[in-house]
């Protein structure tokens, strides 16, 4: 099976060498959108959004439309691009960022006339140093242009952007921790129900958290309109996706690809995609939505790329990135790797989580340097259920985020299915891999 | 902490009126008024004017954090309590150079242990540690977000090619010889970001045509009601 030719919709101009510019911009059709959508009425313009069943890209997959429709009546709301990128593998909206600002601010502004919010932040993780430099140079670039600011292109239509930096924590990519960085803040989830942040967000204000290649697509929508989109892909999943893909393939890389229409084996062995894996390596097992989502193994390769295919099949797309592990790879040091990072990256809050994550990243590592015990296996499962009692898919929640049910993702992935790895650790008294 | 700071760090400001800050320059303190502009609380500016205090001193020091709480207008703790939270705000001296090895699964898979092993030996510094020159301090970073370069290194978050020993001892032999120092600005990943233009919609004014149209949208919301 070959992949399917396709409109590129967010990655149209990224080849460029100088996509990142407003002349490039414009002479691909920027800003073109923006103009036609307030041309329109904010209704009409949240009505195509709608209609195409945009997706959330960010890893929750929540309809943008139906999330636009909840945003409580106000007179002063706030539209936040959440940028954060921090889930491990995932690298689409730092493409996004670097190659096309201008197009999330296209996406943003449009956005922000569909639901006539009072002004717009778009949240970068820090260490994107050059992406903030790209972003911010677009945003001044777009001041002149007149596409951001008072009166925009004369429509009476009035919104100021501000790129504002994070500073290096994942948890801030859950939107409540987001806005309670954007506050000034320790980067705390928020305890919802009841008050999502269309409801109550930054400053107490209906704030509307979108991530940047959801509202990338944003500008397309609107020229090509909500039906076109919707004719890409199958079912709920419509239009086309940023796929990250990364590990132990031979060309690891972004890629564009209709949602349903390929399947993760044209991802990870096409050609023209990750073109394989390495000669004379066996696919052991590989990650299809970020380090949260629980593992697919061969059988799984013939799954289409679909939200509704992949969450039946007991995981999650997430956001978008795909890990393949060889033959080579040791699970046991993938999955403590994982966890060790969950266990940094816990905001502390929340006790099953910041201590359970503790916990396991010190069994895992004991296993791993050969000093493990029999009973580790089970007390890893024990403890893993005290996080997420059940351990079922989609996890039940103990803790204010799902940063903590997101833990037992690779570990009980890894024991369901390699338990002979982690014996060979315990019986040998050391990894069989080094 | 340098030994020459008498200011206790629980010190309480609060903004007042005729708060004069100390420690920031006057063109970093130029940019901090700025920045607190464009936000409608001061406080969301905690973050980036960590930033520029870093840009400054190369470290987040508890002289630039009691600038911060005055400009913003919280206490110096609240400063530190946020700051501390955060991967990137460093609150000891670091080198002039942090480079940022991330070790998170995709590079793991693509040898990052191996090549933080070569760091450390080549570097003769522990993961966290800074070399006697002051100039590099070695960090093992999360994912950083450059998975198809896998293993992913940033030098103060600026992404470098150095995936194997070879290109690593490159890249710190060029840091040495100071032949990165264009492509490489000193910390502060807001150093070279420049805002050329202010608010430019007026918000009283977005304010009082949002609630013009919400109460619009009431009144016919109202008539509908009275009308079924």
């Amino acid at each position: 099976m070959t992949t399917m030719a396709v409109p590129r919709i967010v990655s149209a101009r990224v080849h460029h060498d100088d996509s990142h510019t407003l002349d490039r911009y414009l002479a691909t059709r920027g800003y073109e959108g923006l103009k036609k959508a307030l041309a329109m009425t904010p209704e009409a313009v949240a009505r195509e959004v709608d209609e195409a069943n945009l997706l959330g890209r960010g890893g929750a997959g929540f309809p943008a439309g139906r999330k636009w429709s909840m945003m409580r009546k106000n007179p002063t709301t706030y539209l936040v691009i959440n940028g954060d990128e921090s889930e491990p593998a995932t690298f689409k909206d730092h493409l996004l960022v670097e190659n096309d600002p201008h197009q999330i601010i296209e996406g943003a502004v449009i956005a922000a006339y569909a639901l006539q919010v009072s002004q717009i932040f778009i949240y970068l993780r820090g260490e994107f140093a050059l992406g903030l430099e790209r972003l911010q140079s677009a945003l001044n670039e777009a001041y002149a242009y007149g596409a951001v600011g008072h009166d925009i292109f004369s429509s009476g239509f009035s919104i100021d952007v501000v790129v504002h930096p994070g500073a290096g924590a994942y948890v801030c990519g859950e939107e409540t921790a987001l806005l309670e960085s954007l506050e000034g803040k320790r980067g705390f989830p928020r305890i919802k129900p009841p008050n999502f942040p269309a409801a109550v967000g930054i400053y107490g204000e209906p704030t509307i958290v979108n991530n940047v290649e959801t509202l990338s697509n944003v500008p397309w929508i609107i020229l090509n309109g909500g039906a076109a989109f919707a004719a890409l892909g199958e079912g709920s999943s419509t239009g086309t996706r940023l796929f990250a893909l990364a590990g132990r393939v031979r060309n690891p890389g972004v890629y564009e690809l209709e949602m349903v229409k390929n399947t993760f084996s044209d991802l990870i062995n096409d050609p023209a995609l990750g073109g394989g894996l390495f000669p004379g390596r066996e696919l052991k097992a590989f990650i299809p939505g970020g380090v949260s989502a629980p593992w697919f193994f061969p059988e799984h390769l013939d799954l289409p790329l679909g939200q509704e295919q992949v969450d039946a099949a007991g995981s999650m797309l997430g956001s978008g990135s795909v890990v393949v592990m060889d033959d080579q790879t040791c699970v046991v040091r993938a999955s403590w790797r994982i966890t060790r990072f969950f266990h940094r990256e816990s905001c502390g809050q929340c006790t099953p989580c910041r201590e359970g994550s503790g916990w396991l990243e010190k069994i895992l590592e004991r296993i791993e340097i050969g000093q493990g015990r029999r009973e580790d296996l089970d007390l890893l499962l024990d403890a893993c259920d005290n996080i997420s009692p059940g351990l079922t898919w989609p996890p039940q929640q103990t803790t204010i985020c799902v940063l903590g049910p997101s833990i037992p993702s690779s570990i009980t992935s890894a024991i369901s299915r390699f338990r002979d790895d982690f014996l060979a650790h315990i019986t040998l008294g050391r990894c069989p891999h080094v | 902490m340098s030994a020459s700071s008498p200011v206790s760090l629980t010190r309480r400001s609060g903004a007042p009126a005729s708060f004069t800050p100390t420690h920031l320059h006057p063109e970093v303190l130029d940019r901090a008024r700025k920045l607190i502009a464009l936000y409608p609380e001061p406080r969301s500016a905690l973050i980036p004017l960590c930033h520029l205090a870093q840009g400054q001193d190369g470290w987040l020091t508890p002289e630039a954090m009691i600038d911060i709480a005055g400009l913003v207008g919280v206490t110096p703790s609240e400063v530190l309590g946020t700051a501390s939270f955060y991967d990137m705000f460093h609150l000891e001296p670091v080198g002039k150079y942090v480079v940022s090895l991330c070790t998170n699964i995709a590079c793991l898979l693509r040898g990052a242990l191996e090549l933080l092993e070569h760091a450390e030996d080549s570097l003769g510094v522990k993961s966290g540690g800074t070399t006697e020159d002051q100039l590099i301090t070695l960090e093992e970073a999360e994912c950083l977000a450059g998975c198809d370069r896998a293993p992913c290194v940033q030098v103060n978050s600026r992404y470098v090619e150095a995936t194997t020993p070879e290109t690593f001892d490159h890249l710190v032999a060029d840091l040495r010889a100071g032949r990165r120092s264009a492509e490489i600005p000193a910390h502060g990943t807001l150093i070279r970001v420049q805002r050329t233009v202010g608010l430019a919609a007026d918000r009283d004014e977005i304010a009082r045509q949002r609630a013009a149209m919400a109460e619009a949208e009431a009144r016919r919301a109202a008539t509908d009601g009275t009308a079924s």
